[in-house]
């Protein structure tokens, strides 16, 4: 895999009025990694995330996209490169059945005029390909023509997930993807994690549960009041260390000047 | 220290209670327990009274449920997507009068009648744009249209009603025969609204985004669903259909009167309610909407033959909508 970052942010800056929430942060993630933002609340992750996907116009600082600079003006932009993002707050519609949420906003049609004049939907085709998509993930689920209401509350940020992925063409964004779930389901969603790494996309996870980052996490890239303080990995650092880099109880500069170390 | 949510795995334990089956089968199909509803009242007038199932009968309660079965299908879009509108019946009206003062004064129908339906049209786009752009509750924005309409009506036609004698806007009252019973050409559009409406629900991608938008606004957003073009769409398309309700309306009774189809907005709701679609938007069917229009229409229509005392159906038509609107609530508790 190559080393070129798929996404690539250098000095972002962002302030609100007089708050200054981002001071010239850099970020990467290369194709087939998780990189986890890990940091305290107000350290500037959501913020990060949302220049990442466009929902935040940074001040000053350049995004690149596989080495090309990009400006996303809206979440929409972002999409059409090829970036996805999930949500904590499970966004699915559950009335609608596995298939229309893996495809919603982004129906199948019909071929020929049926599809092009009548703008009928390809529903057989739709099942085929959600489920052909949960095979590939290994992501076990009832039958696909089941409400979203149905399944579990992992099975349901599950769907979400695997939109993401399936539309994803480099970079998924995951914001807090496991706040919401239980022991076992949040085992499920780090599962379908690792497999959508496996298939070669870009993943960015924020998450504030460290046992989770160091599970999936191939790098961590740890924020504190704006800054990035340190990027390192579950294999060159320790919980204790990144807590305490994140709450401030170890100075910064210790892992600052040396982000480099840490390559997967 | 693991994350919050840890101790509460929950695991649905399934009790098997027959009442529990019951309402899991009609938290599936609510529309079964309509249709059985239905079944049931046309067996029982059936079995009491000789003309219930005649076919001059059943023509006639079709013909007497042709206006709000039409509004209720523009009622039932616009509760989909977890609205509410109180202004079709005043809508229609509006169109009614327009029309029929426009072929008063002397110009040619077909522009008249588009004319009024386009206005019906408008009416759609200006709660719809309030709805979507201000973020009013739709209660509140046809509340108010309700209003205004019903002002605007009743100055158009300087207060009093009118015959519309013209045979193109008094068209659907025009009825070919099938056997003995006639059917009305407003009948046969009805069903065409029907088809028309219900293949947009169900076979293309707005109707899809309509469900998702009554039932998850924020996902529907979230997934770049255009929200708020939608909901203008819907109360657009809505009170479109509301304009050919009032074609439908001056082929039942070629009379334009402000003071008609006063309580038509709540007999829609009733019809959309009973129909088995949720109040809080997002789950039900069109078909539950014919079979509920069918039910308000057969229960009036059936007591009226049996003698009863007129009173009597708005009692059992109240009854229904809650027992409807108590089962959705019951079938929603079970599956969250």
């Amino acid at each position: 895999m190559s080393d070129l970052p798929v996404l690539e942010a250098r000095g972002i800056t962002k302030s609100y009025g007089h708050v200054a929430v981002l001071h010239g942060v850099d970020f990467e993630v290369r194709a087939g990694e998780v990189m986890a933002i890990v940091g305290d609340n107000g350290a500037g992750k959501s913020t990060m995330i949302k220049t990442l996907c466009g929902a935040v116009q940074p001040d000053a600082g350049e995004i690149l996209l596989d080495g090309a600079p990009v400006r996303f003006a809206t979440p929409l932009d972002a999409r059409a490169s090829g970036i996805e993002t999930v949500y904590q707050d499970l966004a699915v519609a559950p009335a609608l059945d596995i298939a229309s949420n893996l495809f919603l906003g982004r129906e199948l049609r019909r071929a020929g005029p049926l599809g092009r004049v009548f703008r009928m939907l390809d529903k057989p085709r739709m099942r085929a390909e959600a489920q052909r998509h949960m095979d590939e993930l290994r992501f076990r689920l009832p039958a696909i023509t089941n409400a979203v209401e149905a399944l579990s509350g992992g099975q349901r940020q599950g769907v979400a997930v695997a939109r993401a992925a399936a539309f994803a063409r480099r970079l998924v964004i995951m914001d807090e993807p496991t706040a919401a779930l239980g022991v076992r389901e949040t085992g499920q969603v780090l599962d379908l994690i690792r497999s959508v790494r496996d298939r070669g996309l870009a993943i960015v996870l924020i998450s504030h549960n460290m046992p989770n980052v160091f599970e999936v996490a191939d790098r961590i890239h740890v924020m504190r009041l704006g800054r990035r303080v340190m990027l390192t990995s579950p294999k060159q650092s320790s919980m204790a260390d990144i807590v305490g880099l994140m709450t401030g109880a170890i100075p910064a500069h210790a892992g600052a000047s040396q982000p480099e170390e840490a390559r997967p | 220290m693991l994350g919050v949510g840890e101790a509460t795995s929950t695991v649905a334990t399934p009790r098997t209670g027959v009442g529990t089956r019951l309402l899991r089968q009609l938290a599936l199909n609510p529309v079964a327990g309509s249709l059985f509803t239905l079944l049931l009242f046309c067996a029982i007038f059936s079995a009491t009274t000789h003309t219930f199932l005649t076919p001059n009968n059943l023509s006639l309660i079709v013909q007497q449920s042709v206006i709000v079965g039409a509004l209720a299908v523009g009622e039932t879009l616009v509760i989909l997507s977890a609205g509410i509108d109180l202004a079709n019946g005043a809508i229609c009206v509006l169109g009614t009068i327009v029309a029929g003062k426009l072929v008063d004064a002397g110009y040619p129908a077909l522009p008249c009648l588009l004319a009024a339906v386009a206005l019906c049209t408008a009416v759609g786009a200006v709660a719809g744009l309030l709805v979507s752009r201000l973020r009013l509750p739709p209660f509140i924005v046809t509340l108010g249209l309700l209003g205004i309409v019903t002002a605007a009506t009743r100055l158009i036609s300087q207060g009093g009603a009118f015959p519309v004698m013209d045979d193109l806007l008094a068209w659907s009252g025009n009825s070919l025969r099938i056997g003995s019973a006639p059917i009305t050409y407003g009948t046969i559009i009805l069903a065409g609204l029907y088809l028309l409406v219900w293949y947009m629900l169900t076979q293309t991608a707005w109707g899809t985004q309509v469900y998702a938008l009554g039932n998850n606004p924020e996902a529907a957003r979230l997934v770049g669903i255009p929200v708020r073009r939608r909901l203008l769409s819907i109360y657009s398309l809505a009170a479109l259909i509301y304009g050919v309700a009032a074609w439908l309306a001056l082929g039942r009774i070629p009379n334009a009167d402000p003071n008609a189809l006063q309580t038509a907005n709540l007999d829609s709701i009733t019809a959309v309610v009973i129909g088995g679609t949720s109040l809080f938007g997002g789950r039900g069917s069109l078909f539950g909407t014919l079979i509920g229009t069918l039910i308000v229409g057969v229960l009036r229509n059936g007591l009226t033959l049996e003698g009863i005392d007129p009173l009597w159906q708005d009692l059992v038509t109240g009854i229904l909508v809650i027992a409807a609107v108590a089962l959705d609530q019951l079938t929603r508790r079970r599956r969250t």
